[in-house]
């Protein structure tokens, strides 16, 4: 026993028996056929690589990170971690000016929110869309998530005292989306944390999570920013005893796992406190605490498991959130990868593919025909609005709105 | 969080123990550790004689289709077995002269399908085989990556394409009777090898490929997804690492991804699957059940665990978790009174419940009557 632990390597991958689950649910390899598929650049490729690095193909750029062969692998083999791995090991190309841009999200909020009203005319222009074709390959039928005047750190500061006054308190990482893009999904966090009576309170100073600089060749960077945020989670959980909330599967997924295993930052002393907010509420409500929900509020909710929620396997906690508020109409619509891959999908040369990819859920949902898609995953979102139309929320915005505010 | 029936294991015998719950108003959760063994499954419940209703019921709720015929039915390398209750698309035959000529048509460059000793097989029982290659451009953009050229890569494909393969058939087709494909139709769209044996003026077989089994992951997917739409919670990619056990029962299980939130019910359903499947496991010196550790029927001598002759059946094929004689699962002799096993997890210990997915059905009604009492 002792024997087989010992010589079981980091991701597992001599576990593989040649099964071939994994490229029945890859989903690039459904519309691309460029890319080997996640048995051939996961496990088979390893045993090569290990031989001689020149076995290194660059069509593992083609991966999406999605994870959903790791959730289909019925060996424990860390599929996608295998193929990030590799790519971080021997892909030793300069990333491009472009991938530079999308993966800086930390860097590009802080430059766009001063001018956010001027950016977010400019980047809904046609002529600009053409232009970032043209120059950068971003592709020109995207549409940009829009950036906010006014940071969610600056709102949540001038709170500081009124949360403080909660006899319970949770850390919040909240993430680039919500501090540049949209403050009101952290706002809606503090609005429901608050009528269950905890208090929210900010990360030292958080940095970006790093996931798009890892899958954009920047790992370095990446890094630095795992070891700052580990450091910084520390003094909440460990100093103060804290859990930390998120509400990004994908933050929760690279703070949690990522970081120790692409990017070997240990994290062990911090990770069992980091929660995506559903299910820190889903314990609290467990536990006995309640909420109030409106009489009058009705939706017809239909619900899209984002693949880093499949992959931690807590889907199951915002399904039985929005089960619970009275007056929604609740649809699990099927676990698929909706195409976007945070920038994987901006990309000119991955459009089509990232489009092609997400059109079995785009036509459920149709055929479902919500009120709101709920999902916890801010560029499904922006994938899942831009491809059907339909509006998307995150399942603790959808908790705010069925509130009964007092008042 | 807590549930009536928590299931360990999310293959066929969990999926029908767990949709037959639902159906009878208790609320399951399923644990699956990745995907399972319906990915290799023929189409055929081979050691079953008779359909239960419920089972009817089970699969008829999820869209699939069932037919019951004693005969035979063909394997991919052209030999027959006996087989009577299978899918729709699986055909059976009175006997294995099911033909006059043969028309055994496989596609340019799939690799999976061997269609030449298909056709010796054939030969052998005095039918006349042609063997004919189609080359269709749709699937050439599969080619250019030849180890992804699959069964389920083309299915996918030939939702969308399989009218023209029915053309192409149709012009290939001299006198032959008969027409062999290989089954890759029907993966999402279930209507699909119902139309192209309509579409093909002769009688249509399908036969086997390669893993993944297309009919297999066709089933396992209208089965899930009906077990969800019952508001049945199927954990996916995740693995019960812990169980929490007082006395004689089993009060809550660890799950990896959970982890320090369990999952607590008042009857546990364990359907994890024999060695393959990792529900049984071995080391140089045992086989044993992971989750409860509970006692396994085996040869205490390892070199009796297998047969040197590779072909032959393998002893550890037969070992499984002891229970009583109402699926109890046992530990040191004494029966769980809420935890239940059910599929390849029992091996050959309940060999009146038969084998493969005749075992994973029987037992899993078994234990859902027994819950039900």
């Amino acid at each position: 026993m002792k024997l087989q632990e010992i010589t079981q390597s980091k991701y597992n991958f001599e576990e593989c028996m040649k099964c071939t689950v994994c490229t029945a649910y890859c989903p690039v390899l459904q519309v691309n056929p460029l890319y080997p598929g996640p048995k051939q650049a996961g496990p088979d490729g390893e045993r090569l690589r290990l031989k001689d690095p020149y076995f290194f193909n660059y069509a593992l750029k083609y991966c999406l990170n999605c994870k959903r062969c790791e959730v289909a692998c019925p060996s424990g083999v860390n599929v996608a971690d295998l193929i990030q791995a590799a790519r971080i090991k021997y892909e030793h190309t300069q990333p491009k000016l472009r991938d530079q841009i999308l993966a800086s999200t930390d860097f590009m909020g802080k430059l766009a929110r001063p001018f956010a009203p001027i950016v977010n005319r400019v980047t809904g222009l046609g002529i600009t869309k053409t232009a970032l074709d043209a120059m950068l390959k971003i592709d020109r039928q995207r549409t940009f998530p829009k950036y906010s005047a006014s940071s969610f750190e600056f709102w949540l500061r001038h709170r500081e005292k009124e949360q403080s006054a909660f006899p319970e308190k949770v850390a919040y990482f909240h993430g680039c989306y919500v501090n540049y893009n949209y403050p009101k999904l952290g706002k809606d966090l503090v609005k429901v944390l608050n009528a269950l009576g905890v208090g929210v309170e900010l990360l030292e100073k958080e940095k970006c999570c790093g996931i798009a600089m890892i899958t954009n060749g920047m790992s370095d960077k990446a890094t630095r920013n795992a070891v700052h945020n580990v450091e910084v989670l520390r003094k909440a959980v460990v100093d103060k005893g804290l859990k930390v909330v998120t509400t990004s599967s994908t933050c929760s997924l690279t703070l949690r796992d990522e970081y120790p295993h692409l990017l070997n930052v240990d994290n062990a002393d911090v990770r069992d406190s980091i929660l995506v907010a559903s299910r820190f509420i889903f314990e609290k409500l467990e536990k006995g605490a309640t909420l109030k929900f409106r009489p009058d509020f009705h939706r017809k909710i239909a619900y899209h498991t984002p693949c880093h929620m499949e992959k931690m396997g807590w889907g199951v906690f915002s399904e039985k959130l929005l089960r619970m508020i009275p007056g929604v109409e609740f649809t699990l619509l099927d676990s698929a990868c909706c195409g976007i891959a945070g920038t994987y999908g901006f990309k000119k040369e991955n459009y089509a593919a990232s489009q092609a990819i997400g059109a079995p859920l785009f036509d459920q949902i149709r055929s479902v025909n919500p009120d709101l898609v709920a999902c916890d995953c801010e560029t499904c979102k922006w994938q899942i609005e831009m491809s059907t139309g339909y509006p998307v929320a995150n399942p603790i915005s959808i908790l705010a709105d069925a509130l009964e505010t007092e008042k | 969080m807590k549930f009536d029936t928590v299931i360990i294991g999310g293959g066929l015998a969990g999926l029908v123990a767990g949709i037959s719950l639902q159906r009878k108003g208790q609320s399951t959760a399923i644990v699956s550790t990745g995907q399972n063994a319906l990915h290799f499954f023929s189409g055929s419940f081979e050691s079953m004689q008779e359909a239960p209703p419920e089972m009817l019921s089970v699969f008829g709720d999820a869209g699939i289709r069932l037919h019951y015929q004693e005969g035979v039915r063909l394997m991919p390398l052209g030999s027959f077995r006996p087989s009577c209750l299978s899918l729709e698309d699986i055909s059976l035959f009175s006997s294995p002269q099911f033909a006059r000529k043969v028309l055994v048509v496989n596609f340019m460059g799939y690799h999976d399908f061997f269609s030449s000793f298909l056709a010796e097989g054939l030969e052998k029982q005095g039918m006349q085989c042609r063997i004919r290659l189609l080359n269709l451009p749709e699937l050439e953009k599969l080619e250019q990556s030849p180890s992804e050229m699959r069964s389920v890569q083309i299915a996918r494909t030939m939702d969308r394409i399989w009218e023209k393969v029915v053309q192409e058939v149709r012009v290939l087709l001299k006198d032959e009777d008969t027409v062999v494909l290989p089954q890759v139709f029907g993966l999402q769209d279930t209507s699909v090898p119902g139309r192209i044996k309509q579409g093909i003026p002769a009688q249509v077989v399908f036969c086997g490929t390669q893993p993944p089994s297309v009919p297999g992951i066709r089933t396992q997917m209208l089965l899930k997804r009906r077990y969800e739409v019952l508001g049945g919670t199927y954990l996916m990619g995740d693995e019960a690492v812990e169980a929490h056990v007082h006395e004689a029962r089993v009060h809550s299980i660890r799950t990896r991804n959970l982890d320090s939130h369990y999952l607590e019910a008042g009857h546990f359903i364990l359907a994890t699957g024999g060695l393959f499947s990792k529900g049984l496991r071995s080391n140089p010196f045992s086989i044993f059940e992971p989750v409860f550790g509970l006692d396994v029927d085996y040869n205490p001598d390892r070199n009796a665990w297998y047969d040197k002759n590779f072909a032959a059946d393998q002893p550890y094929m037969a070992y499984g978790v002891k229970t009583d004689a109402t699926l109890h699962a046992l530990s040191g002799g004494i029966p769980f009174e809420n935890l239940f096993a059910i599929g390849s997890v029992l091996g050959q210990t309940h060999p009146e419940l038969g084998q493969a997915g005749g075992l994973a059905v029987r037992s899993a009604l078994e234990v859902v009557d027994q819950i039900m009492k």
